[in-house]
């Protein structure tokens, strides 16, 4: 039965709503009942009368709210479900084939997809339908299966970050096969190639229904610079009413947190499909941007990455000589400006200022010698991946840089002076440039004929020379020479900056090698052609929701296939690593159009929701119980027994106000009063005896501490290493027992983070009488299983010089109940030398994180509620000198902990005592 | 097993009443009627009388018997004397103790009940006027008043038992003329018995107090809500549907109450007190004491 959009399960049950009018006349007749009171006034009141008659039957609203209580619990019964399934459709018993695009224009609505198509296997599953599923972005024969196998594999199911080919197309109507079925087609609104053939094919086999959200899918075009400024296309598939949407260009902040550093918007007016944003952004933060994104959109379509051809790259100009001023046509760096200047963004400045903003390149326009720290410094960042641009000159020429042995950061060793052709007083001519080598960075530029060169610095002869020559002269003689650093390379020109050497500087040759050299970045992607035979490595990948991925673990692309083929399976948008540059493929290009698909006439087109069934029951039920809720604080204030105390406790309970509120704030409580004192604290192990001892050992140590020292530590906690938070407690005393629980993976983290900060744990076999250190004893065994996961450095035995042996007292020996077992420490620096009139070495610089012994020492301090001890140690008097020395182990033990190595600075006391003129 | 817890309770309550009593001076009534009880008592009348107590000689005058004169003062001088003795009187006291089930009430566990609290008053001003020689019985016929120690011991007997009747009313038969009288209760229940009482003991030339012991819910009218009053004896009840609305009414009628019986006491020369048992006695067998004593407190 159903009424409206709701229906009931068991209808029948309504039928009792007749007997609500019944119900209201026996409540009616029946006011609250009333107190008797013994009262001997009651003689005075005889005669008196109420002032308010109606009160005599129960209110109306009170009748009214038990009835609604009544009918709700009724009609919760009868289970009422919103938007119940139609059962009267007619069942369809052939095999269904489900068709997703689950291309990238899906992923927005995935989820409402996935949804639908749940609902569709679920119901297909109940008709006992064959269901295959067919994902045109990765089409395969359709393989029928019982709907349930689907629809456990739902969930790991996603939509591609590209969408489907017409070659994909093509193979999905080629595989269909020839049996007949249904079709649901869950199509992502766009048109593209292919799409009529394969519904051709499809109708051929069976009706078709086609899934389609209204939503307009909005996309991206990659990012290019006009006239300095970041431009961007956002585009719509359909063209809708005025819509507003934002742009985000997310990067990383110099701190390097990835966040959003520019944001633009874009109306669409009415009917407009187009539109451009521009983002002014100083190139600062240009280069930073990593990708654009449309918000709210979660679909790849909506993201667009961003390569190297945004990135400005920043270039430092150093000359070695500025002594001509005014002459600026002779100025070492004014043609390089000049070439750079369009394509990057130029530093000035001293050396050593400009090396800390890392800048992508330095120009040396004839510097001879560097000193030894800007060497060391050049070094460094060009291994880092920094290009460094020398320029021969009249200064290097002069130099003994890289005379008789190579220079780090020259490419080849140089003769004594260089050369002069062509000059007044030589014989030869001018010498021009030879054709550029095949493996050249150079190769293919076209070489004017008016560059000569006049006077360049030569190479020595060297067996590496051949290689690291990147341009020569008709003669041979080396150009341009290029040797790698590390990452990063350093090239040199062996003619001068300007003009004087050689007209190359004003040619436009000079501006194509820079940016060969990539000095100066290249606006445009590169032609396949370009890119025969390289191999670019995807370091980062869209997934279908917009998402980047690792994409180290997929193969590398072919550079011709990269620029020019379709995205698909192996060729994933993204950002791809290659030589000198990254290149960046976009789900949608700069030419591509989104197109909405328009459906023939014949196939019917639904929406994606489906209304979801909702059983009312329970709200009902619970309507019902508030009700009555309601009915017992009205029945208790017309009785007059509503005392607003009592009310308030009612509603107090009512509401559950959340115990854990307490618990928590009792918690903080006590957190404050932990970290307010020291508090020592063991490890509770779940053995009752073996944790009393530890706490009652801890309390005697505490006791001592307070008596001896001027530590007060506040009364020993047992800790449980799940729950509670470690930061609180210096020094955690962990008796192993071998039954003990192993902690979880969570409370190892903990634990870790607890021994790098500082803290300290001393575990404790508790086995020294019978066992040596290892894991020959079920206690020494489970010690190894319990710290393997922990982060504990190489230990040693406790050396004669530890600061362990002094921290408050002088001890060699460190006994506990029993004694004879060594105590393990952090081992110290393999470098600790013992100093000549020392007494001890400089050991580490900070505090062991874990002290390991088995001596147990809980017992040995272990006392009682009056002080007494609670466990015999030794014999006679040696057994209390034994305790005694327990105590001091203890005592050093908390000193180490809470001074670290102070007392290792006695080191120091000659040399203060020198510097105190004693 | 019900004769020894007699015992036990009429213990308790002479124990508690001698205590109370213990911290008052002697009362000696004031007798200011003489005619009607003649009967020898230690009040001396400061006039001659009969009596045991030296109160002067004088002259023999006319009428005199031979007999009178006192031959040992009278042969120091010339002229013939009697010896005169004060006339001493004894004051009757007559008390009536309601004991109906309407003074068995408490409103709080730690309140006394109200019955609790008369009998320790009336006794302990028994006590005070035993001491101070006075006779004290109960109205009716019961226990006719008397003298000594043996008396308070009768009075807390009879105090004890408890009446049957829902509400008391007064017992005015018995009373000795021109005596004095001491009715305590809550005077809650029918007013008429109380005016006839007053009265008739003024018709005899008989004055008194009236102490009326309330609790304190009594006076305050503390109740909320839907609720059916009963008399402590159940034969009387009252329902109502909201009690705090009858609160107002109810103060009206035992102010109007309180009006009334100020009235009848100032008509027959009477005084009247209320006592709240939430109070201390003492305060209220310090206004008995002055009431008894010679209505120096009005």
């Amino acid at each position: 039965m159903t009424l409206g959009p709701i229906g009931f399960a068991a209808p029948w049950l309504l039928v009792a709503l007749a007997l609500l009018p019944i119900l209201w006349i026996l409540l009616r007749a029946v006011p609250p009942a009333p107190v008797r009171r013994r009262f001997p006034g009651v003689a005075l009141m005889l005669g008196l009368k109420d002032e308010d008659s109606v009160t005599d039957r129960t209110p109306w609203w009170l009748l009214l709210l038990r009835m609604l209580a009544v009918a709700a619990v009724i009609v919760g019964l009868a289970g009422p479900v919103l938007n119940p399934r139609d059962a009267s459709e007619a069942r369809e018993t052939g095999p269904l084939l489900v068709v997703l695009d689950a291309s990238w224009a899906s992923a927005r609505d995935w989820p409402e997809k996935r949804d639908l198509l749940d609902a569709m296997l679920a119901e297909a599953g109940r008709d006992g339908r064959a269901v295959a599923l067919m994902r045109l972005t990765d089409p395969e024969a359709p393989v029928f299966q019982a709907a349930e196998t689907w629809r456990s594999r739902l969930a790991a199911a996603s939509p591609a970050a590209w969408a489907p080919s017409e070659a994909q197309m093509e193979d999905a109507t080629a595989v269909l096969g020839a049996e007949g079925f249904e079709t649901r087609w869950l199509s992502d609104g766009l048109a593209r190639a292919g799409r009529a053939n394969l519904l051709e094919a499809l109708e051929a086999r069976g009706p078709v229904t086609v899934f389609e959200s209204a939503a307009p899918i909005f996309a991206l075009t990659p990012a290019r610079i006009e006239d300095g400024t970041l431009a961007l296309t956002v585009q719509r598939a359909q063209p809708g009413a005025a819509r507003e949407v934002t742009i985000l260009a997310h990067g990383r902040d110099p701190s390097g947190t990835p966040r959003v550093l520019s944001s633009a918007t874009h109306t669409f007016a009415q009917g407009e499909v187009q539109g451009e944003v521009a983002l002014p952004l100083p190139a600062e933060l240009r280069a930073r941007i990593t990708r654009f994104e449309i918000a709210g959109q979660s679909h790849a379509g909506a993201v667009t990455l961003s390569d190297d051809s945004l990135k400005r790259r920043e270039v430092a100009l150093i000359a070695g000589r500025d002594d001509r001023e005014g002459l600026e046509l002779l100025s070492p760096l004014h043609y390089l400006e000049r070439a750079l200047a369009p394509a990057a963004d130029i530093l000035d400045g001293a050396l050593t200022d400009i090396l800390p903003a890392s800048p992508n390149v330095i120009v040396l326009a004839d510097v001879g010698t560097l000193s030894g720290a800007e060497q060391a410094a050049l070094l460094d960042w060009a291994e880092a991946g920094g290009t460094l641009l020398r320029f021969a000159g009249p200064r290097l020429a002069a130099s003994d840089v890289s005379r008789s042995e190579e220079d780090a950061l020259m490419p080849v060793r140089l003769r004594v002076g260089g050369r002069t052709v062509g000059g007044a007083m030589s014989w030869g001519a001018p010498k021009s440039l030879a054709p550029f080598a095949e493996d050249s960075p150079f190769a293919g530029l076209a070489i004017p004929d008016d560059v000569t060169v006049n006077s360049q610095v030569m190479a020595q002869p060297d067996p590496t020379l051949a290689d690291r020559v990147i341009a020569q002269l008709t003669d041979g003689t080396p150009l341009v020479t290029r040797k790698r650093i590390g990452q990063g390379q350093v090239v040199l020109f062996h003619v001068t900056a300007n003009a004087e050497w050689s007209s190359l500087p004003l040619s436009g040759l000079f501006v194509q090698m820079l940016e060969r050299l990539a000095i100066s970045s290249a606006a445009t992607l590169p032609d396949a052609e370009d890119l025969i035979g390289t191999t670019w490595q995807p370091v980062q990948v869209l997934d279908g929701f917009g998402s980047l991925q690792d994409g180290g673990t997929l193969p590398g692309v072919a550079g011709e296939a990269l620029v020019a083929d379709a995205l698909g399976p192996d060729l994933r948008p993204g950002l791809y690593d290659g030589p000198d540059r990254r290149i960046a493929r976009n789900v949608v290009g700069a030419e591509d159009v989104l197109e909405p698909v328009t459906w023939p006439a014949r196939v019917p087109v639904e929406g994606l929701a489906r209304p979801a069934e909702a059983p009312l029951g329970g709200w009902l039920l619970a309507a019902a119980l508030l009700f009555l809720t309601a009915d017992i604080l009205a029945s208790l204030a017309l009785s007059g027994r509503l005392i607003p105390a009592r009310a308030a406790a009612l509603f107090a309970a009512l509401m559950l106000i959340a115990p854990d509120a307490q618990a928590r704030a009792a918690a903080e409580q006590s957190q404050a009063a932990l970290s307010s004192e020291v508090t020592l604290a063991h490890v509770l192990t779940g053995d009752a005896r073996v944790d009393d001892t530890a706490r009652a050992g801890l309390l005697g140590l505490g006791q001592t501490l307070f008596f001896r020292t001027t530590v007060e530590p506040a009364p020993p906690v047992g800790v449980d290493l799940e729950r509670d938070e470690l930061a609180f407690y210096p020094l955690l005393y962990w008796p192993i027992t071998p039954d003990q629980p192993t902690p979880s993976a969570e409370a190892y983290v903990r634990l870790n983070q607890y021994l790098r900060s500082g803290g300290m744990i001393l575990f404790d076999t508790r086995d020294a009488d019978i066992a040596a250190f290892g894991a020959s004893s079920p206690n020494g065994a489970k010690l190894q299983r319990l710290a393997a996961p922990l982060d504990i450095p190489p230990l040693e035995r406790v050396p004669q010089d530890h600061v362990l042996t002094r921290t408050f007292y002088l001890l060699q020996d460190f006994p506990g109940r029993h004694a004879g077992r060594p105590v393990w420490v952090e081992s110290a620096p393999a470098d600790a030398e013992q100093i000549e009139g020392m007494p001890f070495r400089n050991l580490n610089d900070g505090v062991s994180p874990v002290v390991i012994g088995g001596n147990d020492w809980g017992a040995a301090w272990a006392v009682d509620a009056r002080g007494n001890p609670m466990f015999p140690v030794g014999r006679g008097f040696a057994g209390e000198r034994q305790r005694e020395l327990a105590y001091r182990f203890g005592v050093n033990l908390v000193m180490h902990v809470l001074t670290g190595n102070y007392k290792s600075d006695q080191v120091h006391v000659p040399a203060l005592l020198d510097r105190l003129g004693q | 097993m019900s004769d020894a817890a007699l015992t036990l309770r009429v213990s308790g309550l002479r124990a508690s009443a001698e205590a109370e009593a213990a911290r008052f001076p002697a009362l000696l009534a004031r007798a200011d009627q003489l005619a009607g009880t003649v009967l020898l008592g230690e009040h001396g009348r400061r006039r001659a009388g009969m009596g045991d107590d030296f109160w002067q000689y004088r002259p023999v005058q006319q009428g005199d018997s031979r007999r009178m004169i006192d031959w040992r003062r009278s042969a120091r001088s010339d002229v013939q004397y009697v010896r005169e003795r004060e006339w001493q009187i004894a004051q009757s006291v007559m008390l009536w103790v309601d004991g109906a089930a309407s003074m068995r009430f408490a409103s709080e566990p730690g309140l006394p009940e109200k019955a609790d609290r008369a009998r320790l008053l009336a006794l302990a001003a028994s006590i005070l006027l035993l001491r101070g020689g006075e006779r004290v019985g109960l109205t009716g016929s019961a226990l006719p008043p008397r003298r000594g120690r043996v008396q308070v011991e009768r009075l807390a007997a009879l105090f004890s038992q408890d009446g049957a009747e829902d509400y008391g009313a007064p017992e005015a038969r018995g009373m000795l003329p021109h005596s004095r009288a001491m009715f305590v209760s809550d005077f809650l229940g029918d007013f008429e018995p109380v005016r006839a009482a007053l009265t008739k003991a003024a018709d005899r030339g008989v004055r008194g107090v009236l102490l009326q012991i309330l609790d304190p819910a009594e006076e305050a009218f503390p109740f909320r809500g839907r609720a059916i009053f009963e008399s402590v004896g159940g034969t009387l009840a009252h329902e109502t549907l909201k009690a705090s609305d009858l609160r107002d009414k109810y103060l009206e009628r035992l102010a109007a109450r309180k009006a009334e019986l100020a009235q009848i006491c100032a008509t027959t020369g009477w005084q009247v007190q209320t006592h709240r048992t939430n109070a201390s006695p003492q305060s209220a067998l310090l206004w008995l004491h002055g009431a008894i004593s010679g209505g120096r407190v009005t």
